[in-house]
């Protein structure tokens, strides 16, 4: 059975944890292990962040989509901004780069991403945004024996 | 879930201690919190324990590498201790674990960095 959400609101740094919480809350009728919560937390985290200090550069104005599909033990995220977007992907996705060293980004954004997910797809366009679509397939989900 | 900073100062020690979420939220807040009391209180070196952090993201790496930055100018090093596995993950992905040490409590910290 496939289940899905979607989320949107505001490019505000007090709704990174908002965001994390709620997409950890959805996934947990999976039934995941701490670890795999942890991860989805993470990466949902990582891609909020970037949304609103890359894709919007801190303007209260933008507003960040997410949507999460549940189907078959696969986890689908979208998060997707209507900023910036990125010029070159291949160099962002280079670990420790940033392009904001003057606020302290460890530039770790992309490669925890990869690193805590199965898949990971960027799909962006300078002055157009960005979304970044992540899968993954937990080990142990009550969903395969539905 | 927010952060809680708490910050003790022993000789130039900081000893700083997490519980909750760091994140870019509340990253500013501890980078605000360190930065003007090493300056104050000309501290050398840093303990910074998260035997109480549930959640870290990337932002916190970026928050204790700035404050590394900022104790390498006086010559001090940074003992980070009760680091979780899921942390842990993090540090290890980032290298970060090549210019900071690692001790299982405070106390071996301190000690490490003689203020014990």
């Amino acid at each position: 059975m496939k289940n899905e959400m979607k989320l949107q609101f505001r490019a505000l740094s007090q709704n990174e944890s908002f965001a994390r919480i709620t997409v950890a809350a959805f996934i947990a009728q999976l039934d995941p292990t701490m670890d795999e919560l942890t991860e989805i937390k993470t990466v949902v985290s990582e891609a909020v962040t970037n949304a609103i200090i890359h894709g919007y550069e801190g303007n209260p104005d933008g507003i960040v989509y997410i949507s999460v599909a549940l189907e078959d033990g696969f986890i689908d995220l979208s998060i997707k901004d209507e900023g910036l977007g990125i010029a070159d992907v291949e160099e962002a996705r280079q670990p420790l780069f940033t392009t904001k060293p003057e606020l302290e980004r460890s530039g770790m954004g992309f490669t925890i991403m990869e690193n805590f997910m199965d898949e990971i797809e960027i799909h962006t366009a300078v002055g157009k945004g960005t979304e970044v679509r992540l899968r993954k397939h937990l080990a142990t989900s009550k969903m395969l024996c539905n | 879930m927010s952060l809680d900073i708490e910050m003790e100062i022993k000789q130039d020690v900081l000893c700083i201690r997490l519980s909750g979420e760091l994140d870019h939220h509340s990253a500013d807040e501890l980078r605000e919190r360190a930065t003007s009391t090493i300056e104050e209180h000309q501290i050398r070196h840093i303990v910074l324990n998260l035997e109480f952090l549930t959640f870290m993201d990337s932002s916190g790496l970026g928050v204790i590498l700035g404050r590394y930055k900022q104790i390498k100018q006086q010559h001090g090093e940074m003992v980070v201790c009760a680091i979780s596995p899921s942390i842990q993950r993090l540090f290890d992905m980032s290298g970060l674990f090549k210019i900071i040490r690692l001790e299982p409590t405070e106390q071996y910290a301190l000690e490490r960095l003689g203020v014990a």
